[in-house]
């Protein structure tokens, strides 16, 4: 008996020991406590991004939690069913077909623009434009001197311009022949290997055009332009008639526009405050680049720069949650 | 095998018409490349004759998402407990209570697991082992990636075990019913390891959602396969002097299987564990990408950045890892079995008893000293400025040498290549293959041969079909020309050998990511790099099964060859290589396998092929098309494999060894 007491004491012991730790303690009244899942992606700004977000809901008592994802894909698999709540960057310049599929199956929420606003265009550096003075108007390509002066052996006499992965919307092979720039596109497969092939033209004062976006961490480090096309309407796109070539579309720029972060439609029901916030949440384009470079360049950690900007702006976060 | 291979034709006539048969195929094909207009619904594909497989695939994924997805996200909650629990021990920290009343247990200290792995070394392989296994973890705190390590290291541990059992049950289920291990685990098997992941990722994600849960199946979807196999291959190998033996000790037939047969199998299944953690190990960049964070997540935000030196030292990272795994796994396996102790459980145990200990006194001073849960910076150090500088040496001094040979080889070689597979005729290949199959394997081969190559015809995905082909056959090319040599030296010599095994595990282990993005700022994008990179990849069996296979010619051969007065040259070959071959055609076989795996990186790196088609679906989440264009990579690496395979054993025939 004496042995039946012990344990059961023991156990007794044991719960009231256990029972606060695991007891939902009254100080955080959230909604629920199931954690909130925002998505990490492969580029700094976002994941700052994510981690500032993250660090308000947490200092509102909210559980986070922050999984790795895929970009594009994500939109259409992990946030139509919840794996992923918030994901804080999604790029009208790259994912625009993807969110429109998105909204299309009614299981997420555009949830209003981040702030700063996506560009992205041929890119070249400044050395460049003594071989090419015509820049940055794009005219100034179609001169064969100008189109030579970027080739490599392989694509001469025609420029060799370095676009994105074929999975970006990027449309250069339309933009090349509508406008009739005596270029070759060359698609490198990851951005990484994008800006592998920038830095490496970079420091040999080679001659490189390339695809180049912002809020990114190369316009900040490496001098340049991008190059002046007839600025993009969605008609250039959809309509041949339109712009300089008349039979056909994309004789523009590229698309520039805005910055989107994307919830699950689950959310607003199961954690209305932090839905409040994260539709609030909004980040000036400046601050962005700032902090994105402190990170990239001066080697802080995104955790670290993340903090300090919660600290500094808890006023703005506070009324956030009002 | 050997009654496909009797139905083949032996005789002499049977011999030439064989030839006969293959000769009027390739002119055929010849024919139809040369004039493709004469009959081109032959050279072409015709749009009108695709078969939307796409969509066929993409109705059952909904299907299976609407009616199942209760099953596997009950399945995937299950497996998420022990997963978990793995993580917050290792990493993450176990977190109780939400809000301002939360507090945390704090994860196992660096300190106790660094001295965990240096005794657990010495226990079982002494004073080499301890340094290799403690000096290695250290090696991960000083570099400080300790935290992401042990996010992989935890995925790793839950996975591999996982891997292990299912491994020996589905291997140990074929070697009792060979026919089913004919016609159902080896194709699946098959089929499991030349399918590239990121084919079927999306189906992945909509079922077990994103989540580490995830990456462990897809990792074990990918790691177990060997350990299948081999399981199978040592349990066939048993001597049937071993299986009498067994049956007239009056074993039952459990304790024959756990007594005799896989002890007996041992070094076989030792095989398999190693690939099942090297495999395990390669999957960290994808299993980042749905969830699992980790080394391979620090890799890839390392290059986004173009941090080339971070990225390295993470990679780096996942080798110390794989080699401090594998050795230690290789020295408990070689461990023989103590006799029975009857002593109580802590002494019994004094070992565990120890390391327990030692883990929760470190972590409960890494309450007060935090340097035991994390290290300062200022106390770790990196690599990362002198990679970073030494590429860029290189990219500025001999950026013009490198970039005139790729040209040269470029315009010269690759190109040319490139037009010529883009322009195979459909049906001439087919025809090709199929007459091959035949000559080699018989009717049944041939049949299975001709279904596969008119399935990647049918999806119409021909043409990109034609240019992976072109880019793998190139790199299985270079990567044998190069492997089997060095593999030859090695063989010759152990001082070479011991130098090249380390540099082959680490290519083997370390994601190609880490050095692709450094080749492309040397050889820009393009098929170069993708070459340079799927030669780096696949050329390790190439090395390893030539080695092996030279070494394992039996010393009677070899003083026979020297009593009969062959010369050096002689007896390596008429003696060494001939008995060799079928092993080194292995390892041309698990080279082409590897290339085929590296396509996916490839599309990385510009490429346009099968791998690129992958990445397409990959972004609209179009689960149809990913798994249809897995799937024609997936046949093309069956069909080259069971062709060597057939010519392998034809081989071993006519030498009298099979």
């Amino acid at each position: 008996m004496s042995f039946k007491r012990t344990w059961k004491s023991a156990l007794f012991a044991a719960v009231a020991v256990a029972a606060p730790l695991l007891a939902p303690s009254p100080a955080s009244a959230v909604e629920s406590n199931d954690p909130i899942k925002i998505v990490l992606f492969d580029w700094t700004s976002v994941n700052l991004n994510s981690r500032i977000l993250g660090g308000i809901l947490e200092n509102l008592g909210y559980t986070v939690e922050y999984p790795t994802g895929d970009y594009l894909s994500s939109l259409t698999t992990s946030l139509t069913n919840g794996d992923i709540t918030l994901g804080l960057e999604y790029w009208d310049t790259t994912a625009g077909e993807a969110m429109k599929a998105s909204e299309a199956t009614g299981q997420t929420e555009r949830l209003g623009t981040l702030g700063p606003k996506a560009k992205e265009e041929w890119w070249y550096p400044l050395y460049m434009k003594e071989k090419c003075p015509g820049l940055p108007n794009w005219e100034a390509l179609k001169d064969p001197k100008c189109a030579e002066a970027f080739a490599t052996a392989e694509t001469t006499p025609k420029g060799r311009y370095v676009g994105g992965p074929v999975t970006w919307e990027g449309f250069d092979d339309e933009r090349v022949e509508a406008l009739g720039l005596p270029f070759t596109v060359i698609h490198a497969g990851t951005d990484a290997a994008m800006f592998a092939e920038l830095d490496s033209a970079y420091q040999r004062k080679a001659p490189v055009m390339v695809w180049v976006y912002s809020p990114h961490w190369a316009p900040a480090k490496y001098e340049g332009e991008w190059v002046e096309f007839p600025e993009y309407t969605p008609e250039c796109y959809t309509d041949p008639k339109w712009g300089s070539n008349p039979d056909k579309a994309y004789d523009c720029g590229k698309p520039f526009g805005d910055i989107w972060k994307f919830g699950w439609a689950g959310m607003k029901d199961k954690w209305p405050v932090a839905y409040k916030v994260a539709k609030a949440y909004q980040i000036d384009t400046n601050e962005l680049n700032a902090m994105s470079g402190q990170i990239d360049l001066d080697g802080k950690s995104i955790e670290e720069v993340a903090a300090a900007w919660i600290a500094a702006n808890e006023a703005k976060w506070k009324a956030w949650a009002q | 095998m050997s009654d496909i291979a009797h139905s083949a034709p032996s005789t002499l006539n049977g011999r030439w018409l064989g030839h006969g048969v293959v000769a009027a195929a390739i002119a055929a094909t010849a024919i139809l490349f040369l004039v493709p207009d004469i009959l081109s619904p032959f050279a072409k594909y015709p749009d009108a004759l695709v078969i939307p497989f796409n969509e066929w695939v993409g109705a059952v994924m909904a299907w299976l998402k609407t009616n199942f997805s209760w099953l596997t996200r009950w399945l995937a909650g299950l497996v998420e407990v022990p997963l978990r629990f793995a993580f917050n021990l290792l990493a993450k920290g176990f977190k109780f209570g939400t809000g301002e009343a939360a507090w945390t247990l704090p994860r196992l200290s660096w300190l106790g697991v660094v001295l965990v792995m240096a005794w657990l070394g010495y226990i079982f392989g002494g004073l080499r082992l301890a340094l290799l296994c403690g000096l290695g973890f250290l090696s991960l705190v000083l570099f400080d990636v300790w935290n992401n390590s042990m996010l992989t290291l935890a995925l790793i541990i839950i996975c591999v075990p996982f891997c292990i059992v299912t491994g020996l049950a589905f291997g140990i289920w074929g070697h009792f019913s060979p026919r089913v291990n004919r016609w159902l685990i080896t194709p699946a098997l098959d089929l499991m390891q030349t399918m590239p992941t990121f084919a079927y990722l999306i189906p992945m994600l909509l079922l077990f959602g994103a989540s580490p849960v995830s990456a462990l199946l897809a990792t074990g979807f990918f790691a177990t396969p060997p350990m299948v196999r081999a399981t199978v291959l040592g349990l066939n190998k048993v001597p049937q002097e071993i299986k009498d033996f067994a049956d007239m000790a009056g074993c039952t037939k459990s304790q024959k299987l756990w007594r005799v047969l896989l002890p007996a199998a041992k070094p076989s299944l030792l095989i398999g564990v190693n690939q099942v953690i090297m495999l395990a190990l390669n999957m960290v960049i994808i299993s980042s990408m749905i969830g699992a964070g980790g080394l391979g997540y620090d890799v890839l935000l390392a290059l986004r950045a173009l941090k080339i030196g971070q990225a390295m030292e993470a990679g780096l990272a996942i080798v110390i890892i794989a080699v401090v795994l594998d050795r230690l796994s290789q020295a408990i396996a070689q461990k023989r079995p103590e006799a029975a102790d009857t002593r109580a459980f802590w002494a019994r145990h004094t070992n565990v008893a120890l390391a327990i200990a030692v883990l929760l006194l470190t972590t409960a001073l890494s309450l007060v000293f935090p340097a035991l849960h994390t290290l300062p910076d200022s106390l770790t150090f990196t690599t990362a400025p002198y990679w970073k500088a030494g590429v860029d040496w290189i990219t500025i001094n001999y950026f013009d040498a490198i970039e005139a040979g790729r040209v040269f080889v470029l315009l010269n070689f690759l190109n040319p290549l490139r037009a010529g597979f883009e322009a195979l005729p459909w049906f001439g290949v087919l025809l090709v293959l199929t007459a091959l199959g035949w000559r080699l394997g018989g009717w049944g081969l041939a049949l299975v041969i001709a279904l596969l190559t008119a399935f990647c015809a049918a999806t119409g995905l021909w043409v990109p079909a034609m240019q992976t082909l072109y880019l793998c056959g190139v790199a299985a090319l270079v990567a044998s020309a190069l492997g089997i040599p060095i593999g030859l030296w090695c063989s010759r010599s152990d001082r070479v050998s011991a130098i090249v095994t380390p540099i082959i595990d680490t290519l083997q282990t370390i994601p190609s990511f880490c050095f692709i993005i450094p080749v492309v700022m040397l050889f820009r994008v393009g098929d170069v790099t993708a070459l340079i990179a799927t030669v780096a990849f696949s050329i390790v069996p190439a090395v390893r099964y030539t080695n092996h296979g030279i070494r394992q010619v039996p010393h009677e051969l070899l003083e026979a060859g020297i009593v009969s007065g062959c010369t050096r040259w002689q007896l390596f070959r008429r003696v060494q290589l001939p008995v060799a071959m079928p092993e080194i055609m292995l390892g041309i076989n698990q080279t082409i396998l590897l290339s085929l795996a590296m396509i996916i990186i490839c599309a990385m790196v510009g490429t346009r092929d099968l791998g690129q088609e992958v990445f397409k679906a990959l972004s609209k989440a179009d689960a149809g098309r990913g798994i249809v264009a897995g799937l024609v990579i997936a046949f093309i690496g069956i069909i080259a494999d069971r062709l060597i395979t057939a010519w392998v054993q034809r081989m071993r025939q006519r030498r009298g060894m099979a």
